[in-house]
């Protein structure tokens, strides 16, 4: 039977991008639907009644919800390619922190770079560029932190590199110059098709925050 | 080789009492090791086996640390894999777990802090938005055993450390859990039959003590 897999995603969602990338790595065909969140469609109110929010994977008709667990039950059930997370034990729990890392800090400090001025923001870029400085350490000298190939952490984190524009731009900062290893992973995964395909032009990304900006009165 | 566990631990932290349960459960020897986070004194191992975060629980086997509580229960279940699952084995069945066990850590554990150092004006909505979350928790658990259904499992594991808690929410909250939510009341009980879960709780009275001073110390009226 063949297997009808939906992602109710938004464009420009780092976390609906790290869906696409594992669904992308395991060649797993699927229906893209777009939400618009200003007027959620009643399917994605049902497949998530709990947190409204996309992505949702939804798998012969059952929904999957929250970004890394989608991402570990897609890992889980197309077991047979691609392995997202490591065999060993030790080296999950080491892929499970890191990306639990980036859900912690990278988002949310991100998000101050974008949306605040003055004090708040001068400490939203600091803990963004230490974060990125932190996981710079963690990758040394591996071409991806999932290793040869692309894993789990890798997957987690790329889909912020979409936003790198807008966060330079409105934080004033140059992330190049402060993590060149950071920035030179993310271009090495924007080489494989699963994240190029998965990832929407950082322009794209601006403009839609340019906007976002404008809704929010910060301009 | 035996195993070397040790647990870098704080006795009423909801995030330990899962990795203590977890390591009940798999019937796993293990030393542990208190921390003394009320004198704001962490030990100089901590800082070094959590230097991302310093914070409790850190589990410790044969020198290797793990971090983050839902982590290590996971990766305790991999490594003793042939005792007391703490996981479904069917992938659908896991999501689900893991999507109970991150509302907990989402939602229930930033509005029962609130609760518990909320002061007098405070305390009405911050009650509220607590019984809301919870309500939707007892919805979840409906007629069943537990949240996975007929086992207990990673889920309960997540919430049952609240338990302790409980009572302390009553007091400074003024209300009643069992008139608020008496099916997670019932399910609560009904994690207390077993060891892993009884041997592992500490004392309502002890934790309800620790916040009367945890006030004091935030000068909350």
């Amino acid at each position: 039977m063949a297997d009808e897999v939906t992602l109710l995603d938004f464009w420009p969602s780092p976390f609906g991008m790290r869906v696409r990338i594992a669904l992308a790595e395991k060649g797993i065909k699927y229906e893209y639907k777009d939400e618009d969140l200003r007027n959620k469609s009643p399917l994605l109110l049902k497949m998530n009644p709990v947190h409204k929010k996309i992505p949702v994977l939804v798998h012969n008709g059952k929904p999957i919800c929250e970004s890394l667990i989608a991402v570990q039950y897609i890992d889980e059930v197309w077991s047979d390619r691609s392995p997202l997370l490591p065999s060993d034990p030790y080296q999950r729990a080491q892929a499970r922190f890191w990306a639990d890392f980036v859900d912690k800090k990278i988002y949310d400090a991100g998000r101050k770079v974008w949306t605040t001025k003055g004090e708040e923001q001068e400490a939203g870029k600091k803990e963004f560029l230490d974060a990125l400085k932190l996981l710079e350490e963690q990758l040394g000298d591996k071409p991806y932190f999932g290793g040869d190939n692309i894993g789990y952490v890798d997957v987690s984190l790329v889909p912020f590199y979409s936003w790198f524009k807008a966060y330079e731009t409105f934080g004033n900062i140059n992330i190049e110059k402060e993590c060149p290893k950071f920035i030179a992973w993310a271009k090495r995964c924007l080489q494989k098709e699963s994240v190029s395909k998965s990832l929407p032009d950082q322009n794209k990304v601006f403009d839609f925050i340019v906007e976002m900006r404008k809704k929010f009165g910060l301009e | 080789m035996a195993d070397e566990v040790v647990l870098l631990n704080f006795w009423c932290s909801p995030f330990c009492l899962r990795v203590r349960i977890s390591l009940a459960e798999k019937g796993i020897n293990y030393e542990c090791k208190e921390e003394d986070l009320m004198g704001n004194k962490k030990s100089s191992l901590l800082l070094q086996v959590n230097p991302v975060h310093n914070k409790v629980p850190v589990l410790i086997h044969n020198g290797k640390p793990i971090s983050e509580s839902l982590n290590i229960v996971e990766y305790i279940d991999e490594v003793w894999s042939d005792t007391s699952p703490l996981l479904p084995s069917d992938p659908y069945q896991r999501a689900q777990a893991r999507f109970w066990a991150d509302y907990v850590d989402k939602k229930i554990d930033d509005s029962q802090s609130k609760l518990l150092l909320a002061s007098k004006e405070e305390q009405e909505a911050a009650r509220k938005s607590f019984l809301d979350i919870l309500k939707l928790l007892e919805e979840q658990l409906g007629d069943k055993a537990y949240f996975g259904g007929d086992k207990f499992d990673f889920a309960d594991i997540a919430f049952v450390p609240y338990y302790c808690f409980f009572k302390t929410y009553e007091i400074l909250g003024n209300f009643k859990m069992v008139e608020e939510c008496p099916k997670v009341v019932a399910w609560a009980k009904r994690c207390m039959e077993k060891e892993s879960v009884s041997k592992s709780l500490p004392d309502p009275h002890k934790v309800y003590e620790l916040f009367v001073e945890v006030r004091k110390k935030f000068g909350v009226q």
